[in-house]
């Protein structure tokens, strides 16, 4: 033999209570006292739910929870401790030996075996393949309407071009005012110092009937730096005004806000997956998961000397799709 | 039918037993599962913690939806919350705000609700590790392991739809992430992002479709994956641990009456004694510091529930651009340029090898050990270091995308760059699981020789003798039989080299299965065999204990 004989199980060892009288009685008051600091922890429950009653400020409302907290959690740790105990202590603690079964008999298998034979020789479809094939069609076919069922899911009744278009346009447009978000005040160019940043929406935006919808695709960064520090390609060059540029806040990684922007180093960061954009390389990408630049919001002032868009972002904002280009 | 000796109750109680017998037939489950055998060890109680929190996601869950409206209608905050006064939101956010400031006990609810969520995740990810550890996967378990594993995915499913319906900042910016990886879609994500959102995002309909699938059709789906888990941990029985008295054919515990079902149901209660605890004492997601969802603001620090970071953290282990390649491909197909997103795609990849690769473990096993045994038998995660290497690999990948997640809270909080911490993770992402392999299988085979070495020389004493030449030495104790057999008796794969079929062909994949078999047994330790046990003690002297280098014998 080169393996251990087993030994079998252990001898049982006897506990405390099962051989002291007074170890008996002694857990069993434990047992009690553990039930009845349960009912104690419901009372409390019960104290801070009408003694408190409905709060006033952050403070009682604090206070409530942390009592209510308290209170069920000693209603419940008390009978469940308490029947742990009882069960440790008190119940029999001899471990028995139980037999498994085979999770299949050879036997049962022969039966089933038979039985599924005759039932599908009882139908007859091996011998009917034409009614086989039709019902193959037949099941084959009939849950597709289910899938067209969800075409509709999208409720704005958008064509499959509409839904793909949607996505390349914003409501900015020529001569659309940049106001403050969330405010919906206008800004001058007078006002944009250097080193400055701006949330921007279009003018107008609570007006629409989706303010939200186009809020997440219309918001705005708009920050004023040196133009010598700029890299402007040419075709760009008329899109800033002295230094203030607007470029998309929304991420062309999955789409968070773009909200930190780092003074001193005009990066714009994403808190969400640190993706990092360069100002002065037209937010280029240099860290992190985006796969592109930041789109840039052409704009100019009006008369008034308002700062205002010079017509819509010429690429789509946001999360890159498939069918982007 | 009819007896002739019919049973006649005495007590009302036993009459009201009698009906209900009579009728269904008590009699007959009372004598299954009466005195059923379950064994006992602390490890088995993860899937208990997991079925309980469960039970109180039920039932905090259905105390909520009497409260909570899930329309994303616009409407004028008007609580008892005096900071959010007057502020636009939408009606599912102030029904929120209501339940936590407006309901007694509203708030404690919330979040007895969102920690046992985060708790019901992590004990299914427990117990699948400790399923996994212990190879209680294999045969007979594989199908009960794969719905465990599906259980593991609604869960994931069931926690993020109800993060996502109180639409405020944070889960509002949560969805959006969602809305751009399902837009990287290739060919229809375009469409499936406008189908799920109801048009453009964020739109009014998701809450209320979320909210469906989080009341009705995930908890649906997990509560008759959890009667099926069950149902087949019945019919297979309990797996144990191996110890004196405890074999492939038997199982050795307590019954259910009374011993286990008082353990068990008492447990319940100190679950929830626990969670309440923690409700009372620690704020969980309170979204009146976030505000109603905005798609302008976001808070710095965002962090996802902890079961959801491992997939945002490899989103931003993922480089974007490399110099001037951006990993956003553009292609130019005849009819025009479309974008292959794998800056986003990517990412997803090693969450499908991951949990792909935990669904077919069982069969991955199988294949390479040859093994299609029944095994009722638990393995220490020591006795099969192959196995515990290879979980631990995975653990260690998971991790790192896990703490990816937290990138920036790391850089805050321990005043490092940003760029470093991801540029480590990014390296770790990689190195990591090699590592942790080579580590962790190294540290089971250690374990094995310490095993074996207690076996053949006995435990330390604590007790130093002092030779008549003046060495000092420490006496070793025999262990009993009982502890002895519990750390000899186990099983320990040896190589299988590859084998030719019956025409004498090696194919290609049996050529692989042997590599890996070697690459994966050639270091073992076998277990102590009484042969060598009698030639340890034959020798055993005071002089032989200083070089016990020889105990472990390797092949």
């Amino acid at each position: 033999m080169d393996t251990f004989q087993d030994p079998g199980l252990p001898p049982h060892r006897p506990r405390l209570a099962d051989v002291d009288p007074r170890a008996a009685k002694r857990a069993e008051r434990q047992v009690t006292l553990l039930f009845v600091l349960s009912v104690l922890g419901t009372l409390l429950f019960f104290v801070a739910y009408f003694v408190v009653g409905h709060a006033e400020s952050i403070g009682e409302i604090r206070l409530q929870n942390t009592l209510l907290g308290i209170g069920t959690a000693f209603a419940m740790l008390g009978i469940g401790v308490g029947i742990v105990h009882w069960a440790k202590t008190l119940m029999p603690d001899h471990e028995i030996t139980e037999m498994r079964h085979e999770v299949r008999t050879e036997e049962d298998r022969q039966v089933a075996e038979t039985m599924l034979g005759d039932i599908i020789e009882e139908t007859g479809i091996k011998r009917r393949p034409l009614i086989r094939n039709s019902l193959i069609a037949a099941v084959a076919l009939a849950p597709i309407p289910a899938i067209f069922m969800f075409r509709d899911l999208d409720r704005t009744g958008a064509s499959a071009g509409q839904i793909v278009d949607r996505l390349r346009h914003t409501m900015w447009d020529k001569g659309i005012k940049l106001v403050r978000d969330p405010s919906g005040t206008p800004i001058k160019a007078s006002d944009v110092q250097i080193g400055s940043a701006f949330h921007v929406i279009p003018d107008g935006l609570n007006e629409m009937e989706d303010p939200l919808n186009e809020k997440a695709k219309a918001v705005v960064l708009l920050m004023r730096l040196d133009p010598e520090k700029m890299h402007i390609s040419p075709e760009r060059q008329t899109w800033h005004h002295d230094g203030i540029v607007a470029y998309s806040k929304i991420c062309t990684h999955v789409g968070c806000p773009v909200a930190l922007y780092e003074q001193q180093t005009h990066h714009l960061l994403c808190p969400c997956h640190q993706s990092t954009f360069d100002l002065t390389q037209e937010c280029k990408v240099i860290f992190g998961p985006a796969g592109h630049a930041l789109p840039q919001l052409p704009i100019t002032v009006d008369s008034e000397g308002y700062l205002v868009a010079q017509s819509d972002f010429h690429e789509p904002v946001g999360p890159s799709y498939w069918e982007r280009g | 039918m009819s007896s002739t000796t019919e049973y006649r109750p005495k007590t009302s109680t036993g009459r009201i037993a009698d009906f209900v017998d009579t009728r269904v037939g008590a009699s007959q489950i009372v004598k299954e599962f009466g005195r059923k055998i379950f064994p006992d060890h602390w490890s088995f109680m993860f899937g208990e913690v997991a079925l309980y929190t469960f039970v109180i996601l039920l039932i905090s869950g259905t105390f909520l939806t009497f409260f909570f409206d899930p329309s994303m209608a616009h409407t004028t905050y008007n609580g008892s919350y005096n900071p959010l006064k007057g502020v636009q939101m939408s009606v599912a956010m102030a029904s929120t705000m209501d339940i936590s400031f407006d309901v007694r006990g509203g708030l404690f609810m919330r979040q007895v609700h969102h920690w046992s969520a985060l708790l019901f995740v992590a004990a299914v990810s427990v117990h699948m590790l400790r399923v996994f550890f212990t190879g209680a996967f294999r045969r007979p378990r594989e199908l009960n392991w794969v719905v465990g594993g599906t259980l593991l995915v609604l869960a994931m499913a069931a926690g993020f739809t109800g993060y996502s319906l109180p639409d405020d900042l944070l889960s509002g910016n949560g969805l959006r992430i969602i809305d751009g990886v399902i837009k990287a879609i290739p060919v229809v994500g375009t469409f499936i992002s406008a189908f799920l959102f109801g048009g453009e995002f964020p739109g009014t309909a998701i809450v209320g479709r979320l909210y469906m699938l989080h009341i009705m059709l995930v908890p649906a789906m997990i509560l008759l994956m959890i009667g099926i888990h069950l149902f087949m941990v019945v019919v297979h029985k309990h797996t144990q641990y191996r110890g004196p008295g405890r074999t492939n054919d038997n199982v050795v515990g307590f019954p259910v009456g009374p011993v286990y079902a008082a353990k068990a149901g008492g447990f319940f209660f100190i679950v929830f004694g626990i969670v309440a605890a923690i409700s009372g004492f620690f704020t969980i997601n309170p979204i009146w510091n976030y505000g109603p969802y905005d798609p302008s603001p976001v808070s710095a620090g965002t962090q996802p529930d902890w079961y959801i970071g491992w997939v945002d953290g490899a989103l931003r282990l993922m480089p974007g651009v490399l110099g001037n390649f951006s990993f956003e491909w553009i292609i130019p197909f005849p009819w025009g340029d479309n974008n292959l997103i794998l800056n986003v795609l990517l990412p997803m990849v090693p969450a499908a090898i991951l949990i792909g690769a935990m669904f077919a473990w069982p069969w991955i096993e199988r294949w390479i050990t040859k093994d299609n045994r029944e095994h009722h038998l638990l393995d220490r995660p020591r006795n099969a270091p192959f196995r515990t290497g290879v979980g631990v690999a995975g653990v260690i990948w998971y991790c790192v995308m896990w703490c990816a997640a937290s990138s920036d809270l790391i850089a805050t909080h321990f005043h490092v760059s940003l760029n470093d911490v991801t540029y480590w993770l990014r390296a770790l992402f990689f190195l990591g699981p090699i590592l942790g392999f080579i580590v962790a299988r190294r540290i089971a085979l250690s374990l094995q020789r310490k095993d074996r070495e207690i076996v053949l020389h006995g435990r330390e004493a604590g007790v130093i003798e002092m030779s008549p030449e003046g060495g000092f030495s420490e006496q070793h104790v025999a262990l009993d039989e009982y502890k002895l057999y519990k750390l000899v008796s186990f099983e320990s794969h040896e190589v299988l080299p590859p084998e030719a079929d019956r025409v004498g062909h090696v194919t290609r994949s049996e050529k692989a299965r042997g590599a890996i078999s070697k690459f994966f047994f050639e270091d073992r330790v076998a277990p102590v065999t009484p042969a060598e046990l009698e030639a340890a003690h034959g020798h055993h002297a005071p002089a032989i204990e200083a070089s016990s280098e020889n105990a472990s014998i390797e092949r």
